[in-house]
């Protein structure tokens, strides 16, 4: 099979076929990742630039990794502290590193649709690690695969999305996956945290946590951010956490056997208390580890066909 | 003077409410005959043969940022007049959102000092409703209206503090000025970029709800009943508004209305995968949203349509969607786009032309829009089936945000006159 795109910039233009293609190339990646000897060559002699806005040690990092046990040159740009706050525009610094001749950036952003904007205007290949509130595809294909190595499958599971899905990037890409993948979507929150039309999403609304976790197989909690805590979009920390927050009586509710999941970092005691997220059930970690195999995956597919510019 | 004569044209004037093929003659600057009615023409007469063409009173766009004083290279007072001449629009209203605004006698004296010398057309400038547009203090309604000012204004802004606006409200109906106003509520629309709904859901932007400008309207329609003011709505987006505005007649209230050609012709879809040429202010609603300002334009609950040109450079534009400034141009693609109105059979001609023309000069007070004898010879020239595809190359505008980029229409001006003489014609 030919992977059809030249960038990643979103779930949404994916399909069934790319996905399940992109999360066997994972598998592969994760058993290459626990060798003694982690490092392939498919990718020497590439460049890979990370080109984070905002700042994100933990993404960084697992693409940064990736890059480097694809045998890739990896730089990291940190624009937050550079010419950026010197006026100089998303466009502007695109065309200086593109004039540099990387193969893949990969981009976060604060704003929705700047990886777009930006693929548009250079010569590589695009992967977007964060748009704003638009998307953030590789979280849902690492959150994917950790289901899927989990449970075996993804069609007809009900996973329900817990939380600030107003701003969540990693909401919308999953609500796409894994409505693409034949999953059973809810989203459960308060309805300020709740996006204009989610009722038209693809994704079944609750604003109770025990209804919404009903015989759930997958939970998936999303970070509250702190400064939407105190008062502008809920009340306080401790009304969010005894109505929204996971704890173990709400989990009993969900399957006995249900994943817990959250894209990190955690807000101990705000979306999840700790012995949930150190618990039995929980997954958090795995999905770290998923996240270089799944980033992995990504750029060496981008790389190996793309738009059938084929490279050595 | 000679005797110029535009002979064998479709002549449309809604002031007379005409639609005739005919003969119109200028002299002096000013229209002596218009009408199908066989005209003696002395022999050193100018003929200039109009068969297949439209002749229509100048457009009047009482909506157009320039960016002179404070921003010339997107635009200047000369270059917009080239560009309003290019789309047969020979009486502009120019906005006071300029930098420093015009709040004060000597930037309206400037403005129209600079057109005299620099335009082909006709330009008015509106007032600052309150000093430095910031919703505070009152301008000097008085001393602005003797010098030019057409209207007062806040511009892309509204007061919204109530107290303000009912003095300004007050204070400007006792000298007879117009206060035209668009609204939005800055705390309910926040960061919003484009209309609250599911698209923008997806595309993970901010939404700005209807009730965002519905609100202020209604606010602002109250006071209008309650001063006796001439209100006018500069830019309305939502059927809600069109309803707001017809029920506040029906109380009495001296209120009039205008949506811009975009509001007409574009909906959110057009927005794609975010184009910030597409990102307006109010920002373009769904489809059934625009269909109702088609319906309010056609029964004439919805006055006038205007640009609501608004250059914007690269520096403002090339940038993420949320990052990226408000506006689009429009004052050269004004008519093309409204005919598409009249080709659809969604809008009659008549109609079309009175809500740029005959409508917004009577609402302004401005000797415009009109082909009766004696106006001034201000007019356009328009092949009605010339098709055309809009390309930034042959704007005239110093600014390229068209939302019209590649568009296709049907229709086109030939030729404009000012005065009775050309400022424009095709190649």
């Amino acid at each position: 099979m030919v992977f059809p795109h030249r960038h990643l910039l979103g779930i949404n233009g994916l399909t069934e076929m790319d996905i399940m293609y992109l999360l066997d190339r994972s598998d592969e990646a994760v058993k290459l990742s626990r060798r003694r000897e982690k490092k392939t060559s498919s990718l020497r002699g590439l460049t890979h630039i990370n080109l984070f806005f905002e700042a994100s040690t933990r993404t960084q990092a697992s693409f940064e990794l990736a890059g480097k046990r694809l045998g890739a040159d990896v730089m990291n740009m940190a624009v937050g502290n550079s010419s950026v706050k010197k006026g100089e525009t998303l466009i502007d610094t695109a065309m200086t590193l593109n004039a540099m001749h990387p193969d893949i950036l990969v981009v976060r952003h604060a704003s929705a649709g700047a990886c777009a904007l930006l693929a548009q205007k250079v010569g590589c290949s695009v992967v977007n690690a964060g748009d704003g509130a638009h998307e953030h595809p590789t979280q849902a294909l690492l959150d994917a695969l950790t289901i899927r190595r989990e449970k075996g499958r993804i069609a007809r599971l009900t996973v329900a999305i817990c939380g600030d899905v107003l701003h969540s990037r990693v909401a919308r890409s999953n609500i796409l996956l894994l409505n693409a993948l034949g999953a059973r979507v809810r989203v459960i929150a308060p309805s300020t945290l709740l996006p204009a039309g989610i009722h038209q999403m693809g994704a079944e609304v609750f604003h109770d946590m025990r209804q919404g976790l009903k015989d759930a197989d997958v939970v998936m909690m999303l970070r509250l951010q702190r400064e939407r805590m105190t008062g502008s979009f809920v009340p306080s920390v401790r009304e969010y956490f005894r109505f929204f927050g996971l704890d173990a009586d709400k989990l009993s509710h969900a399957k006995g056997d249900a994943l817990v999941m959250h894209p990190g970092p955690m807000n101990r005691g705000v979306e999840i208390a700790s012995e949930i997220a150190d618990g039995p059930q929980s997954v958090i970690e795995a999905q770290v580890e998923m996240g270089v195999a799944v980033r992995m995956a990504v750029m060496e597919t981008l790389m190996l066909s793309g738009d059938g510019r084929a490279r050595p | 003077m000679t005797v110029l004569a535009l002979t064998n044209a479709r002549i449309v004037d809604p002031s007379q409410d005409i639609d005739t093929s005919g003969t119109l003659t200028i002299e002096d600057g000013r229209i002596t005959s218009c009408g199908s009615d066989p005209v003696q023409l002395p022999d050193d007469a100018v003929r200039m043969d109009c068969s297949g063409k439209l002749v229509i009173p100048g457009l009047v766009d009482a909506r157009v940022f320039v960016g002179e004083p404070g921003a010339e290279h997107r635009e200047t007072i000369a270059s917009v007049s080239r560009a309003a001449a290019a789309g047969g629009v020979t009486s502009l209203i120019m906005m006071p959102d300029t930098n420093p605004a015009i709040d004060n006698v000597a930037l309206v004296e400037f403005v129209l000092r600079t057109a005299r010398e620099q335009s082909s057309i006709h330009i008015h400038p509106s007032a600052a409703l309150t000093k430095g547009l910031k919703g505070q203090e009152l301008t000097e309604y008085g001393l602005l209206r003797d010098a030019g000012a057409v209207f007062l204004t806040d511009g892309r802004k509204s007061p919204s503090n109530a107290l303000v606006m009912r003095r300004a409200l007050t204070y400007a109906r006792d000298f007879g000025l117009v206060v035209a106003c668009e609204t939005q509520d800055d705390a309910l629309a926040a960061q919003g970029v484009m209309n609250e709904g599911l698209l923008a859901s997806w595309l993970g932007l901010e939404g700005i709800p209807r009730e965002a400008e519905i609100i202020p309207l209604e606010r602002d329609l109250r006071l209008a009943q309650l001063t006796g003011v001439r209100y006018h709505a500069a830019k309305i987006s939502t059927a809600d508004s069109i309803e707001a505005i017809r029920v506040a007649r029906s109380r009495g209230v001296d209120v009039t209305c205008g949506v811009s050609i975009n509001h007409l012709s574009l909906n959110e879809n057009d927005i794609g995968e975010y184009r910030t040429f597409f990102r307006l202010s109010p920002p373009l609603r769904s489809e059934d949203d625009r269909q109702a300002m088609i319906e309010g334009l056609r029964s004439g609950d919805l006055d006038i349509i205007v640009s609501s040109h608004d250059p914007q450079d690269v520096d403002t534009k090339r940038l993420p969607f949320a990052d990226a400034a408000d506006g689009a141009v429009g004052v050269e693609t004004l008519l093309a786009a409204a005919l598409r109105l009249h080709h659809n059979g969604e809008v009659p001609l008549m109609r079309i032309v009175d809500a740029m023309s005959t409508r917004p000069a009577s609402i302004f007070g401005l000797e415009a829009g009109s082909l009766k004898p004696g106006a001034p010879a201000d007019m356009a020239i328009v092949d009605l089936n010339e098709p055309w595809v809009v390309s930034e190359k042959q704007l005239h505008s110093r600014s390229k945000n068209t939302p019209f980029e590649d568009a296709r229409f049907q229709g086109r001006v030939v030729r404009t006159l000012v005065a009775g003489k050309t400022v424009f014609e095709a190649t």
